[in-house]
Order: C-alpha cells, then sequence, then structure tokens
C-alpha cells in the first residue's frame, strides 16, 4: 500500500488537480454561455415575452446540432478552433475549448427547462405590478426555479467529469488519462481501479451536495 | 375612474378566430366594488385583464383617470399598473419565498426604499390578518392565507383599484366568506374601487354594489345589485339568481300545489319586509297562503327576503291578492312549469 502511494501518489494528486481544474474552470465559463442562452430560448419561445420565431430556430437548432455530436467526435472536430481559441490543442487549456462547446449548450437546455417550470401566472402578477421584464427574469423566473437548476447544473457537472476523462485523448491529464495511460495501456489494474474509485466518490458527493443545496433552495 | 370603452378581443387559436370580447363597455366608478358574473368562457377573464393590459384589446379604448392607457409607452404602462393591484385563482406567490419576502421584493424591485419596505409589509400583513405568518413559505399555508398574502401584495404598492380575478373561486365556502369580509374592509376603510370577475352569484350578492351579466364575449344586462338581483330581465341573469335553493321544488310536489291554487314567489325589499302581509291577505281575501320555503339574502347594504308562497283558492281571489302585493311594492313572480 505504501509502495503504491510512494510510487503512484504524486501522480494521482496531478491527475485529480487537473480533473478538478479542467471540470470547475468548463463549469463556470458554460454557465456563463448558458444561462444566457437558457434566458433567451424562454423569451424567444412561442408565448415568450419577446417571441421571435427566427432566434428560437437559430438557437434551438445550433444547440441540437452541437448536442447530436458525440464528445470524441466533437474534440478532434474543433481542433482548428481550439488552436485559434487557447492557442494550444493539448494540456488543460487546450481541454477547456472542448468541453465548454459541450457543455454549455446542454447547460443552456437544462436551465431552460427548469426555468420553464416557473408558473406563468407569478410572472403574470409581477407584470401587474409594473414591474419590468429585466427584473421579472432575475427576481422571479431564475430565483424561483434555483433548486431545478442546481440540480442540472449537478448533471451536467457529472456529465462534465465523464468527458474530461475522454479528453485524456488528446493529452488532456486528469484522472481518465491515468486511468488510460497506465491502467490500460500499461496494464497496471490498481492504477486504474484508483482513480475510478476516484472519480464514484467526487460524482457521489457531487450530487449528494447538489440535492443538499437544491432541497434548501426549494421551500415548498 | 375606469372607462372600457366599446372593447373587443379576438383570439387566433390555429386558423380559428375566437371573439373573446364583443364591443364590451363598461364604467367603474371611484370607489365603488364592481362585479362581472358569468359562466366559464363568457369573457369576463380577458375582460379584467384589458384593464391593466395584460390582454391587449383588439379595438376599443382602455381609459384610467381620463388617459387611453392603451397609448402609453412601456415605462408610463408600468406606472399605471403599480396604481391597479391584481390578485388571482391561484394567488401567484413566490413559493421559495417567505411571506414577507413576497411582499417586499415587488417594492423592493420598484425602488421604495428598505425602510419603507419594512413599514408597508408589517403594516398591511396587519390590515389582513396575518402578522404573525411573516417568517411562513406559501406552502405552510392554507388556500385562504394565501390569498390573504397576495391581497397584501397588492395593497403594499398603496394602488386606487384592486382587481380580482376569481379570487375566492378556490376556496370553500368559510374562507371565501372571510375573503369577502377583507375585500369590504378594504373598499370601506382604504377606500380602494375594487373589480371583480365571479362565476358565484354569492360573491356579487354580498359585497358589490353594481353588477354586470356577460354571456358569449357580451355584456347582457347590468345595473346595481339590488335591482339586477329582484327583477333580473336577461334569461341569463335569471338563470343565476333563479338558481337558487329556494325555488328548487320537487316536481310532484309543485304539481299538487298547482292543482289547489297558484304557486309564487315573493321578493320583499328593505321596508316591505317589514309588515305582515300574508296574514294580511289571508284576513281580506278569500285564499289560504301558506309558506313552502323562504330565506333571507344579505346583500351589501341590505337584505331581500324570498318566499316560496302557495295561495290557495279560486282564480279571481288569486288574482286580488297578488295585486294587492305588488301594491304593497313585493315582487311577485308567479313560479310554473
Amino acid at each position: 500500500m505504501s509502495s503504491f502511494i510512494n510510487e503512484w501518489g504524486d501522480t494521482i494528486w496531478q491527475g485529480f488537480i487537473d480533473t478538478l481544474k479542467m471540470t470547475s474552470i468548463s463549469l463556470i465559463i458554460s454557465i456563463i454561455i448558458g444561462l444566457p442562452l437558457a434566458i433567451l430560448l424562454v423569451l424567444t419561445r412561442k408565448g415568450g415575452e419577446a417571441e421571435n420565431r427566427i432566434v428560437y430556430a437559430i438557437l434551438n437548432t445550433v444547440i441540437n446540432i452541437i448536442r447530436s455530436i458525440p464528445f470524441i467526435i466533437l474534440l478532434f472536430f474543433i481542433l482548428p478552433f481550439t488552436r485559434l481559441v487557447a492557442q494550444t490543442t493539448i494540456g488543460v487549456q487546450g481541454v477547456i475549448v472542448p468541453l465548454v462547446v459541450y457543455t454549455a449548450p446542454y447547460i443552456a437546455r437544462l436551465i431552460e427547462s427548469a426555468l420553464l417550470e416557473v408558473d406563468r401566472g407569478v410572472v403574470e402578477a409581477y407584470q401587474s405590478m409594473g414591474i419590468s421584464t429585466n427584473k421579472i427574469i432575475w427576481f422571479v423566473i431564475v430565483r424561483e426555479s434555483r433548486a431545478s437548476i442546481v440540480l442540472g447544473l449537478t448533471i451536467a457537472t457529472i456529465g462534465l467529469i465523464g468527458a474530461t476523462a475522454m479528453a485524456g485523448l488528446v493529452g488532456a491529464g486528469g484522472l481518465g488519462d491515468i486511468a488510460y495511460q497506465f491502467g490500460h495501456l500499461r496494464f497496471q489494474p490498481d492504477v486504474m481501479y484508483t482513480t475510478i474509485i476516484i472519480l464514484i466518490i467526487m460524482v457521489q458527493a457531487i450530487q449528494t451536495l447538489g440535492n443538499l443545496l437544491a432541497r434548501k433552495l426549494r421551500k415548498n | 375612474m375606469i372607462s372600457l370603452q366599446n372593447v373587443s378581443k379576438t383570439f387566433e387559436v390555429g386558423k380559428k378566430k375566437v371573439e373573446a370580447l364583443k364591443d364590451v363597455s363598461v364604467e367603474i366608478d371611484k370607489g365603488e366594488i364592481f362585479g362581472i358574473i358569468g359562466f366559464s368562457g363568457a369573457g369576463k377573464s380577458t375582460l379584467i385583464r384589458c384593464v391593466n393590459l395584460l390582454e391587449r384589446p383588439t379595438s376599443g379604448k382602455v381609459i384610467i383617470d381620463g388617459t387611453d392607457i392603451l397609448t402609453l409607452k412601456k415605462k408610463d404602462l408600468q406606472k399605471v399598473r403599480r396604481n391597479i393591484g391584481m390578485i388571482f385563482q391561484g394567488y401567484n406567490l413566490l413559493k421559495t419565498a417567505t411571506v414577507y419576502q413576497n411582499i417586499a421584493i415587488p417594492l423592493r424591485l420598484e425602488g421604495v426604499p428598505a425602510a419603507e419596505i419594512k413599514e408597508r409589509v408589517k403594516k398591511y400583513l396587519g390590515i389582513v390578518g396575518l402578522a404573525d405568518k411573516a417568517k411562513s413559505y406559501p406552502g405552510e399555508l392554507s388556500g385562504g392565507q394565501r390569498q390573504r398574502v397576495a391581497i397584501a401584495r397588492a395593497l403594499a404598492h398603496e394602488p386606487e383599484v384592486l382587481l380580482s380575478d376569481e379570487a375566492t373561486s378556490a376556496l370553500d365556502p368559510t374562507t371565501t366568506e372571510q375573503i369577502l369580509e377583507l375585500l369590504l374592509k378594504i373598499n370601506r376603510e382604504l377606500g380602494i374601487t375594487i373589480f371583480l370577475i365571479t362565476h358565484e352569484l354569492d360573491v356579487i350578492q354580498r359585497i358589490c354594489d353594481r353588477v354586470a351579466v356577460m354571456e358569449q364575449g357580451q355584456i347582457v344586462e347590468q345595473g346595481k345589485v339590488v335591482d339586477v338581483f329582484t327583477k333580473p330581465k336577461h334569461p341569463r341573469t335569471k338563470s343565476f339568481v333563479r338558481n337558487k335553493d329556494v325555488f328548487h321544488v320537487p316536481e310532484a310536489i309543485k304539481k299538487q300545489l298547482e292543482k289547489s291554487g297558484k304557486l309564487v314567489a315573493l321578493t320583499f325589499l328593505g321596508e316591505s319586509s317589514k309588515d305582515p302581509f300574508l296574514a294580511t291577505i289571508a284576513k281580506k281575501f278569500d285564499i289560504l297562503p301558506s309558506i313552502i320555503a323562504g330565506g333571507i339574502d344579505q346583500l351589501k347594504d341590505q337584505s331581500v327576503g324570498n318566499l316560496l308562497v302557495h295561495l290557495k283558492g279560486e282564480e279571481p281571489e288569486i288574482k286580488k291578492a297578488i295585486s294587492y302585493l305588488q301594491a304593497g311594492e313585493v315582487l311577485v313572480e308567479e313560479v310554473s312549469n
């Protein structure tokens, strides 16, 4: 056991940190892109506050197209774009771009469905009080759906961790990379199992945390 | 105060056009409680939503304090809306906010100073009788309590008008009664004009000054509640007013009674209810009146007595008795099959 830790401890720790980094950075950027997209989808859809068929149709189609490409394909498919944005295609920095392209539309969809759960009547009540649409979006729609948004983001985060593991294929580092490089290619099952256990614990922790937070936010 | 002039509204459902409102005109005076009654689908909900333009009429004018609000820009319309509170059948409260926050958040969004928000929430929670529930969430309250919170939220903007869209329709009779009491109190003590729609005659009867009856997107009858109530003209109005238990006599009994005389519905209003009319006609004419059913309706400012009476005797004597009653300002209506 101690010899295993001596031999692999640093590598696995580094992988854990890399996975955390990739996941959290991509998550934050994806939320920054996904939330406004979700709001735009809700506003421009039929019967929305700023109904606009063209904008909605374009957004809807683009999101569907990106969402239908498997991550592993997307990863290679957008390499030129990645190089353009991140100046590199390898390492943590190189993989953030495909991770965001993969996750932001997913998050947009998850948040969209959370926002749509909010009772139209409440929105109307606020309109009847003479409150502007901007404020209604933030203080009514987003506020009321916080619990569902948190649950959606929990799902997205777990999906993201899975994607970071695949990103190991382009030399991104992280736990998935270690499991693949050492565990699979060099046939070191103990390394593979260790990383898998760490991933399981991460996913469990995130889901539990997400559930707790959502329950706290959902008051009814 | 509020004047809807020749308002029409057409909805397009698929390729079909549905006329929800057809050339409707209503005037609501300052300080009164005006009610619209109609079955579902009559267009009353569309009409009340036209007052604050939650629904924009296809044609017509919506004039509030002299301004046609259809011509206003967004910002100005928002200002007008702040002066018109609205409560709904579904309460429409934030589920994830406490009672306090539910009242405070809209005020904060309007830019009311923090200290004043605190004061107003306290004041209006007191008025609706929920001072001890400030920290509760709507999910922990009963339907009646939720509606009280919604009323407090509307009042906290200190509006001149309150619109009530079927506010009591989801509540049980006792709770309905309490909410109506509260609306009456708001009208009397705060001087707020109330415009309500309902499908329940009780609501109109208990608190309204004037009423309009709607059917198929049109107003078929309107006037003072007492008048519409005691002398309904339109068949739809009659169906609302005559739908009361007092007039429900089993057919078999009705037929039996009609063999030996006449069944009449008597309506007593104000002064006339104090004289012993039945005893008098029994003495004066050769008839025997007997009471089949009866009751008293409490209107906002007066009471109306209803009696279903069987007059036993010969036709000429019954006719004389009826004209005697009519001369004494008792409304008489023959009940026939």
